[in-house]
């Protein structure tokens, strides 16, 4: 099929930016998002011109290092899909796509579709850990937690830290990133013990690196290629609030 | 190059113990005067760099991706082993440790294997203390479940993510240790080179991905945790930035690297669908716990799965290898499907695949308790090929996934270069030549989390303090090589990308250093290799400065690195006349085509000495004591 693509082209951080248009003329409907543009970078090295810089690893939905915003969608169409699991087929003959980078204060365009996510790491710096050092942990199964619990942590845990949630939100809020870090551990006896001062700590961190507040749009939500719920929101909201007054 | 295992002496049961009761020890105060660079943040790294801080260390750690949590650790889906025998099958440290050293085919240092089915349990224990969600059953305890190679159910994990969450524990605390200011990391460095003062590994240079700023980093001892090397091929279920780049720079630099043919083909991977294939996916070994393989009786099928009934259908691992069936090693289900496929039998457009039907586990337990198992995988399957396994089977065919051979190193973790260490996937030590399912995930955690941090102490209590500066001659010289070898890469100006070059590279290595391999094809590929690579530096075409963020610059270093280190493959695999685990040489094999091992001639590990560029590499040989295991034919029959 043949496609119309609008990309953004960003030299560096201090520039100022633009789109750029580029046609293709036969992608395979069997192709992911990224060996589509693949395809186009080996056509523009091979002409001499700059590839366009975008971030991706895994290919596999799961490192979270892919981060593109297409039609104004992060991650594309698909709901529950990252975009390298995204796969032509998807889309129409003769369709225009535009592809641009995570827009967000505390995402700092590279270049061109590359995003700076560190103040993610920030974040779980400042608290997004349970406090045990290697050795001297009781056995496993020591402490037996019910299944429906243990799978609750999970759904939280598997946030893969896109920020999708962040490109997706009017705000650029990180509040369904941190929420899932702290849902993932409050779920769990082990992580219990810290539970209020981790979202103290989690949320005071996201505040200092710029993201925006959370005002229940709930944009996040859709956007997640993992589902992640927006109910953890509301929990950190209560643990977050427990936290401010019992001072722990 | 002196190849000393120093194993300890004494029974095997009690060597750690006693190995760690007679380790020097670094007094508590005086660790923080120590610096120890750890390269790579998957398992093996952040479990290291963590443990290593809490300890008292100062400890610089770095990765290529833009965050620690993103290494290719976090795609390990299926989970990881432990001798916890909870589900009271009769499993122990010893079964443990006995099903390693045979699934590798005795290929293996016995008292590593046995050092990693003891630790195997604190792995366990350690995990869930930190919040890692490990799947429970209905009483609240911890579920358990079976992976190839093993007749019991030891494999613990987290949905189909088990590598994401287990790295996250690790890169947890090591974001603690970020926090309490033991631990500097850097994300977006690639290390381009090690470098060494009088003998000893003093330091690494590094490229800011970012900014392009090449650096040199001085340290006391420098641990390399880089993962494996399986995209010598091009395609394989690797990330798309991993790469062999940091260890051949190692072996560059006078480390042994042991074993580089060993590879492993995983037999449960989406087949290739087109050219513009830049990865392939894999499947989770776990659902062979209730997938069928099969494939039609006759040749040139074309009828759809459904419409081939049962007694026209192929059980071909059940058939041939009854007591293990669909739960056989990797290395023999691989081999198995290539072989129908060579007989005309494989299914899909390409012919080059085998159905995992999951049709009479739906009857017995129901979609939903299918789904329950494997529900993401199958999401997988589904978003990628369009097909729901659900309603059709699916179509699998074995991919290049997991590198066995890596730098070598003695039983304390250390290379043949003091003061360098290899921890994970890049190092050679446990795996033989096989690695069972769910023990990378095992040996990753047992090195950084629980050898490592021990032996390291052993070292530095007894080299003291390196002295070394980054301002040092060693590292300004390194530093001008690297400098120069992006300068070249740059000034290139020719016509063909640096991913043709790699694709032509996997091509070759997928032909002749692949599934099965023979003499002829593997002088052929030792030929054409070294043209490969003459023409890599005559007309790559790269793009862009130095002083930027440069992704075909990056891409170009790692296949130059890869246009070297695939003729050394390949040597290896020549030189190993044998068939053993992953490597199949078709010249050795019975005449139902199962591998022929010598061990009289082969029972060793195959060390290769770097020589200089154009010479030959030596070989240098360990020889592999067995006392404890009598080495027998592998049958899963
Ligand atoms: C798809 C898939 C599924 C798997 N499933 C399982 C499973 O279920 N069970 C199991 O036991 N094993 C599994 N494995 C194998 C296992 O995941 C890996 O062997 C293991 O995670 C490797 O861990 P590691 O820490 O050694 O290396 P990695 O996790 O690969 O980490 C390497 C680190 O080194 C860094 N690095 C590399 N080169 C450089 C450089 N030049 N400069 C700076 N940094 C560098 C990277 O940034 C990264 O941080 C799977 C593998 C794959 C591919
Ligand atoms: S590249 Fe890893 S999630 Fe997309």
């Amino acid at each position: 099929m043949k496609l119309t693509l609008r990309i953004w082209r960003q030299k560096n951080a201090q520039d100022k930016g633009g789109l750029e248009t580029h046609q293709l003329d036969d992608v395979s409907p069997d192709m992911s998002f990224l060996e589509m543009l693949d395809v186009l970078n080996e056509d523009l090295l091979e002409k001499g011109t700059e590839p366009i810089a975008f971030d991706h690893d895994c290919r596999e939905g799961i490192c979270g290092t892919c981060s593109l915003m297409i039609d104004g969608v992060p991650h594309g169409p698909d709901r529950g899909t990252t975009a390298c699991q995204l796969h032509m087929r998807t889309f129409k003959d003769g369709d225009t796509l535009t592809i641009e980078p995570w827009r967000a204060k505390a995402f700092p365009v590279v270049k061109d579709l590359v995003v700076d996510r560190t103040s993610f790491d920030r974040i779980i710096q400042a608290g997004g850990y349970v406090s045990v050092n290697t050795g001297g942990a009781p056995d496993a199964n020591l402490i037996p937690i019910p299944k429906a619990e243990a799978d609750v942590a999970m759904d939280a845990a598997a946030c893969i830290g896109c920020g999708a949630c962040v490109a997706a939100c009017k705000n650029a809020s990180a509040m369904l990133f941190v929420a899932a870090k702290a849902g993932h551990l409050g779920h769990l006896p082990q992580g219990e013990v810290e539970k209020k001062a981790r979202a103290r700590a989690m949320v005071h961190q996201m505040d200092e690196e710029g993201f925006g507040a959370c005002t229940n749009t709930y944009d996040c939500e859709a956007a997640c290629p993992k589902e992640i719920s927006v109910e953890f929101i509301a929990e950190l909201h209560r643990d977050y609030r427990k936290g401010l007054f019992s001072g722990r | 190059m002196q190849l000393e295992s120093k194993v300890p002496a004494g029974p095997l049961t009690e060597k750690w113990d006693k190995h760690r009761a007679e380790m020097k020890l670094v007094n508590p105060a005086n660790k923080r005067k120590f610096r120890v660079i750890v390269v790579g943040t998957g398992l093996a790294g952040a479990s290291a760099s963590a443990s290593l801080a809490e300890l008292g260390y100062d400890v610089d750690a770095f990765c290529y991706q833009d965050s620690a949590r993103r290494a290719h650790s976090i795609a390990a889906q299926g989970g990881i082993n432990a001798a916890k025998n909870y589900p009271n099958d009769g499993d122990s440290v010893w079964r443990l440790f006995y099903d390693t050293i045979k699934g590798g085919d005795y290929r293996s240092r016995e008292a590593n294997v046995y050092r990693l089915a003891q630790v195997s349990n604190h792995i366990i224990d350690q995990c869930t203390a930190q919040g890692v969600p490990f799947a429970r059953e209905y009483g609240g305890l911890l579920d358990n479940r079976s992976f190839g190679g093993a007749q019991v159910s030891r494999t613990f994990y987290a949905r189909g993510q088990t590598g994401q969450q287990l790295l996250l524990g690790a890169y947890q605390a090591l974001m603690r240790q970020v926090h309490l200011g033991k631990v500097s990391i850097y994300p977006r460095s690639e290390m381009l080179d090690v470098v060494l003062e009088n003998g000893r590994a003093v330091g690494i240079v590094t490229r800011n991905l970012m900014t392009g700023e090449v650096r040199s980093w001085a340290a006391d001892a420098v641990v390399l945790a880089t993962g494996g090397y399986g995209n010598a091929f091009y395609l394989s279920t690797n990330a798309k930035g991993c790469n062999v780049t940091a260890a051949y720079r190692a072996y560059k630099r006078g480390a042994g690297f042991a074993n580089p043919c060993f590879t492993q083909i995983h037999p449960t991977c989406i087949p290739v669908s087109g050219d513009h294939q830049s990865k392939l996916t894999l499947m989770s070994e776990s659902l062979r716990n209730d997938g069928r393989v099969w494939v039609s009786k006759t040749t040139g099928d074309k009828r759809a799965p459904g419409d081939i009934p049962d007694d026209e259908r192929d059980y071909y691992l059940e058939r041939r290898y009854p007591s293990f069936g669909n739960l056989v090693p990797r290395d023999v289900a691989s081999r198995a499907a290539k072989q129908v496929c060579d007989e005309g039998r494989g299914v899909g457009s390409s012919g080059l695949g085998v159905y995992l039907d999951f049709r009479d586990s739906i009857n017995r337990v129901g979609e939903d308790g299918i789904r329950q198992r494997y529900g993401n995988l199958f999401h997988m399957y589904e978003k990628i090929t369009a097909e729901n396994p659900y309603q059709v089977p699916m179509r699998i065919y074995p991919a290049v996934h997991y590198t066995m051979g890596g730098v070598w190193v003695d039983y304390n973790l250390m290379t043949t270069i003091p003061g360098l260490y290899a921890i994970g996937e890049a190092n050679f030590s446990d795996h033989g030549a096989n690695r069972l399912g769910a023990s990378a995930l095992m040996q990753g955690l047992a090195d950084g989390y629980f050898v490592l941090p021990y032996t390291i102490g052993d070292y530095i209590a007894q080299a003291g303090p390196s002295g070394a500066k980054s301002t040092d001659a060693a590292f300004t010289d390194v530093e001008s090589e690297v400098n120069e070898r992006t300068r070249k890469l740059l000034t290139r100006k020719g016509k063909r990308t640096p991913d043709s070059f790699h694709k032509e590279l996997g091509k070759i290595m997928w032909d002749e250093c692949g599934m099965s391999r023979n003499a002829e094809g593997l002088k052929q590929a030792i030929q054409r290799i070294p043209e490969l690579r003459e023409e890599f530096w005559e007309s790559v075409r790269v793009t862009g400065a130095r002083e930027e963020l440069n992704q075909t610059l990056e891409k170009a270093g790692r296949v130059a690195d890869f246009l070297e280190f695939g003729e050394l493959m390949c040597r290896d695999a020549l030189q190993r006349e044998e068939s053993c685990g992953g490597h199949f040489r078709e010249e050795f094999q019975s005449e139902e085509g199962e591998a022929l091992r010598d061990d009289e001639k082969f029972a060793h590990a195959s060390v290769w000495e770097f020589k200089g560029d154009g010479a030959e590499p030596a070989l240098h040989k360990e020889e592999l004591e067995f006392e404890n295991v009598t080495l027998t034919t592998r049958s899963y029959k």
